[in-house]
């Protein structure tokens, strides 16, 4: 260790190594529940209704993932992947625009109702959607959106947090910018279009990575405006796959849809990470 | 803050703005004041027609003995799933700052569970307590316990408490990690020449440091448990056993989806409402708390 400089609280040799041990062990504890579900989906169910089941992966990956894919119990997990793809992108890709354009309202025009509208917005925080699941339900049964794409999206896409995203962003763009935009006798709409929504990007972008496991994370909604099989999202898919007597569960179907369930989300977030930590940090303050 | 340069116009700005004003009022200013309306009547048995009852559905809630005990479980439920979930998040966020090198790696895997949705997570620890297949509780019996949160409300509870708390440490975790990047290294070293240890520098230093983090996470995990954690109750326990785990978003979806009850349902979102309301008032608060420190 004695490559690295040390500040004089540093801790070194033993200490470091204890740290490391720590750390390795609050990991493993961390992990262990996505650990045993990964070998589930990979056993047979025979391996599993006889605990203890096993702790290291099978060779039935391939036929779980298949089975799973293209079969399911229900319905194949391919639909469901599909419908929660459709579904996340959909709210995080609605979310963003309808906040780009209001937030640019509000920042670069003075307009009648004004306030009342960002006060609207505002107030649109207070209202998640467990606590109007009744009235929503009837209101998109009644326009005949229950089971379709746009009854899973519609309702969640509105908000406020994006919106003033934007707007505390839309105010640290330098005046001048706007100014000679007017000079140029550029139209606002080009001024948004060329400067406004190029210079957001990396705002969208970290956005995009929290709306979109927003999104895939839904299991409330769509339990509630999916009853055909067919629509269901494989968040919420999953619990339907469990047998409602007495039987057995099929284990290692449902793990390997567990599996399949978090493997998306998981992309974006390690993959996009410091976009990921930087939309997380920003969208809470 | 207000910009200098604006553009002229009041259509464009209007037309800018409909979108998102109309998604709210059809999604949710409509539902929310049908929920205030509806809470203010009962529906006959039939469902033809409503009656009139006035706060007859609150005054019926708050002396009903399972509503109220749905206040204490939720209550329990979010101080527990805080409580959790924070203070795991904040050891491995003291170790990992201690690092040097490696901190980014063990950053990448803490995230993980970030990104399990809640009723997978769920499912997940499911299986491993589960009655007759779960790893966990076959162990424990070999142990000589014999675990069955179907029956046991305390270790239903106990459950549902873990499975939610669990995504959550990765959440505090990025927090606390970040809020203890940016205590100043010069502080610390100073106590150090002052002889104080670890321990004592983290009591006296880092921790009042750490509280405006600590105060919005408190809020946030608060307001997460609350409403976030449906899925988490759903699939492992459908609020059962004896609703010992019945918290109030599950007692809205159940009374309203399950039993049909209009009335009372909405009497309880308008609870439910005017408990967000609070959480965000608060929340606001410590923000701008924050922003001032």
């Amino acid at each position: 260790m004695a490559r690295e400089t040390h500040g004089m609280v540093e801790k070194r040799g033993a200490g470091l190594w204890l740290t490391h041990v720590f750390m390795i062990l609050g990991v493993l504890v961390i992990f262990f529940p996505i650990w045993l579900a990964f070998v589930a989906s990979t056993v047979t169910q025979a391996d599993i209704i006889r605990p203890p089941m096993p702790v290291w992966p099978g060779d039935q990956l391939w036929t779980n993932y298949k089975n799973a894919l293209f079969s399911g119990i229900n319905v194949p997990v391919g639909t469901m992947l599909f419908n929660s793809l459709v579904m996340a992108i959909g709210i995080a890709v609605g979310k963003i625009i309808i906040s780009l354009l209001s937030a640019f309202a509000i920042v670069y025009f003075k307009f009648p109702g004004r306030n009342l509208f960002f006060w609207l917005i505002f107030l649109t925080l207070m209202l998640p959607v467990e606590v109007r699941i009744v009235p929503t339900y009837e209101v998109v049964a009644g326009f005949g959106m229950l089971n379709s794409y746009s009854g899973l999206i519609f309702p969640l896409i509105a908000s406020a947090t994006a919106t003033f995203l934007f707007r505390q962003f839309f105010l640290t763009i330098p005046d001048e910018l706007a100014e000679a935009a007017r000079v140029d006798g550029a139209r606002p709409m080009r001024f948004f279009w060329d400067i406004v929504v190029p210079m957001s990007r990396t705002n969208i972008a970290a956005l995009f990575v929290i709306l979109f496991i927003y999104g895939w994370n839904q299991y409330l909604w769509p339990l509630l405006i999916t009853t055909d099989p067919e629509m269901n999202t494989i968040v919420m898919g999953i619990k339907q796959m469990f047998p409602s007597g007495d039987d057995f569960a099929h284990w290692p179907t449902i793990m390997a849809t567990s599996i399949l369930a978090m493997i998306p989300p998981v992309i974006v977030v390690v993959g996009m990470q410091r976009l990921f930590i930087r939309g997380l940090v920003d969208s809470e303050k | 803050m207000e910009k200098r340069v604006k553009f002229r116009g009041w259509m464009l700005p209007l037309l800018l703005i409909a979108p998102q004003v109309v998604v709210s009022a059809v999604f949710f200013f409509y539902p929310a004041g049908q929920a205030i309306w509806q809470s203010l009547f009962i529906p006959d048995p039939f469902g033809l027609s409503m009656q009139w009852v006035g706060l007859g559905n609150f005054e019926f809630l708050l002396s009903d003995r399972f509503y109220r005990a749905s206040f204490v479980t939720t209550a329990i439920f979010s101080i527990l799933v805080t409580l959790c979930s924070m203070i795991p998040a904040l050891f491995l966020a003291v170790i990992a700052d201690r690092l040097i090198k490696g901190s980014g790696v063990y950053r990448t895997l803490l995230i993980w569970p970030y990104a399990v949705a809640p009723a997978v997570a769920g499912v997940l620890w499911l299986f491993m307590f589960n009655t007759r297949v779960g790893v966990v509780s076959w162990y424990l019996g070999q142990l000589g316990y014999d675990w069955n949160h179907v029956l046991n409300g305390g270790e239903a509870m106990g459950l549902v408490v873990v499975a939610s708390a669990w995504g959550r440490i990765s959440y505090n975790f990025l927090f606390f990690f970040a809020a203890l990047q940016a205590v100043p290294k010069s502080v610390i070293e100073a106590a150090a020449i002052d002889g104080a240890h670890f321990w004592r520098r983290f009591w006296t230093i880092v921790l009042p440091l750490l509280s405006p983090t600590t105060f919005f996470l408190l809020v946030v995990n608060i307001v997460y448990s609350f409403f976030e954690t449906f899925g988490v109750i759903h699939t492992i326990t459908a609020g059962g056993p004896q609703q010992t785990t019945t918290i109030l978003v599950y007692k809205v979806y159940s009374d309203g989806f399950v039993s049909q009850d209009l009335g009372s349902s909405s009497a309880q979102s308008v609870i439910l409402l005017i408990v967000v309301g609070l959480l965000t008032v608060l929340q606001f608060k410590f923000i701008e708390k924050r922003v001032h420190y």
